[in-house]
């Protein structure tokens, strides 16, 4: 349990210690996609009834600023960690599987609330009302983060070269993110676009998390959560047992 | 629990090359044991193995009784290992290092204990300096630090003083030195020949995964037979003489190889009869050095 706490807290403070590029950055990149798509937008779409595209806009970004630094937090740690060699420091003391993925995985958790918190923050004054249901507000962001902080294990994991890592982001995690409407209701895409967008796992995320605001969303929050932890605990299963095998850690 | 570590017929292959073929030993309780190879002999990956960073292909690792894989938890809170690549986190000062690393063995308030590694490594003035700042034998310090922060009674050091200047050396090997007198055994590899021999009561080799002889160090150094004579003379060394004890001449000195000193005793004779005088007579003793350069280009086992 010590050593849990531990590396929790050192994962913490990695991500706390260079805050400006790990909390504030993903905010004003938000704010600013923000900015021009209400901008651009605002007069020609309504998502839901009753929703201005503005205030439909807020969650989806939030959402996607939470998955991708939740998934940056614990990929980045382990990839600088494994080339710069001093992952060693953490395979020698006696640290079981589950508290190494644990520790992980919360300090992705926490990374990505904090920037989530601050998403909404500089966001709200373009009109997002009070949650709906604040508690499936909490349980998609902490569920969506889990989510992309396990992947980030799994792909820290698993790259050996930080081109192996950005082409992971760049050709899985940005299209997942961004084909799952952030921008837009996936009700009104053609029908195959529809059911592919079914298939994405983020997808449910950021209806489940629209519906804690607005209270209503493209799917039920209920098939959101179902289909948003079982991904979760699926990857879970597979990250744990990547560490209990020691796959690229311990050769 | 009769051995600090006992190592059974360990192998590892990784693709074609053979890492481990067949190691067995055992190191006991209190022992200080150098652990000698030519680059690539399988001395880190048998360390990795030790620690738990590989796992063999066959054969068990017993840390003071504890398997390193089937009991690792506990395997592990015995043992400390000092890697040889100078590692470091770039985000922490040295104290925070050495915290969480007492952390991750699950020690709390390990600060009385962290103050006086710092000490005894010459780093309390750096204690919150970051990593970064620190030199590269300052890092490698904080690394021995890292290794006992959860005082392990077994201790493995990777080469701890390559590249390191002469004054750490000194200062780390007398630290060493202090641990062990204090009871803590010690393994270490290098390729400072000097170095095991003035420290170590037992020698093991490796080559090419294997292990080409294990012996307390004394013996190690009378088993490497051959010793050499210097001679001064009045006259020309004797042709007999010359044959039977591989002479030659260097700077005006005849040098013989003998394969045992009690045969001084017939190389004085027959100068005497050949009636030529000794002026001066040296021994070259062996050296670890000597040993493991015949060990290592085949020779004997």
């Amino acid at each position: 349990m010590q050593g849990f706490l531990t590396l929790f807290k050192k994962e913490i403070l990695r991500f706390w210690k260079v805050a400006f590029q790990t909390v504030a950055a993903p905010v004003l990149t938000a704010l600013l996609y923000q900015l021009i798509f209400s901008h651009v937008l605002s007069r020609h779409v309504e998502a839901y009834p009753g929703v201005s595209y503005t205030a439909f806009l807020i969650p989806g970004l939030t959402m996607m600023s939470m998955a991708q630094n939740a998934f940056a937090n614990s990929s980045s740690s382990l990839i600088q960690s494994k080339i710069t060699g001093n992952i060693v420091f953490l395979l020698l003391p006696p640290l079981s599987a589950l508290e190494f993925f644990g520790a992980y995985l919360l300090a992705s958790v926490v990374r990505g609330m904090v920037v989530g918190a601050g998403v909404l923050l500089v966001t709200a004054w373009f009109g997002l009302p009070l949650p709906a249901n604040p508690l499936w507000v909490l349980l998609f962001a902490a569920l969506g983060c889990g989510v992309l902080g396990t992947l980030g294990i799994i792909a820290g994991i698993w790259a050996d070269k930080f081109d192996q890592l950005a082409a992971f982001q760049n050709f899985i995690i940005m299209p997942l993110t961004f084909l799952s409407g952030v921008f837009y209701s996936i009700s009104g895409l053609p029908p195959l676009w529809k059911a592919v967008s079914h298939l994405n796992p983020v997808f449910y995320m950021i209806d489940g998390f629209r519906y804690g605001f607005f209270g209503q969303a493209d799917v039920s929050p209920w098939l959101a959560a179902a289909v948003v932890a079982g991904s979760f605990l699926l990857l879970s299963a597979w990250a744990l047992h990547l560490l209990r095998s020691g796959y690229k850690l311990r050769q | 629990m009769s051995h600090a570590i006992s190592i059974e017929s360990v192998s590892k292959r990784f693709g074609t090359l053979q890492a481990l073929d067949d190691i067995s030993f055992t190191v006991a309780h209190g022992e200080f044991f150098a652990l000698l190879g030519p680059n690539g002999a399988g001395k880190t990956t048998l360390i990795s193995a030790m620690g738990g960073l590989s796992r063999p292909d066959s054969g068990r690792i017993r840390i003071m009784g504890h398997d390193a894989v089937s009991d690792t938890r506990a395997a592990r809170m015995q043992l400390g290992v000092v890697p040889q690549e100078l590692v470091f986190d770039p985000f922490f000062t040295v104290r925070e290092t050495l915290v969480f690393q007492s952390g991750y063995f699950g020690i709390r308030h390990n600060d009385a204990w962290v103050d006086e590694l710092l000490f005894k490594l010459g780093l309390p003035d750096k204690a919150n300096t970051n990593m970064r700042a620190l030199s590269g034998g300052m890092k490698r310090r904080v690394m021995v630090a890292q290794a006992l922060v959860h005082r392990p009674p077994v201790i493995v050091l990777d080469e701890p003083t390559a590249g390191v200047d002469v004054e750490l050396r000194q200062s780390l090997w007398a630290f060493v030195q202090e641990l062990n007198d204090a009871g803590h055994t010690i393994v270490l590899t290098t390729h400072y020949l000097e170095e095991a021999e003035a420290l170590c009561s037992r020698i093991a080799m490796m080559k090419k995964g294997r292990l080409i002889a294990l012996e307390a160090k004394d013996k190690l150094l009378a088993h490497s037979a051959s010793r050499e004579i210097s001679l001064k003379l009045s006259g020309p060394l004797p042709a007999t003489l010359a044959a039977s004890y591989q002479a030659r001449e260097t700077d005006g000195r005849q040098i013989l190889v003998l394969p045992d000193i009690a045969r001084l005793e017939d190389v004085l004779r027959e100068l005497r009869l050949a009636a030529v005088e000794v002026r001066e007579l040296s021994v070259h003793e062996t050296d670890l050095e000597q040993v493991f350069v015949e060990l290592m280009h085949g020779g004997k086992k």
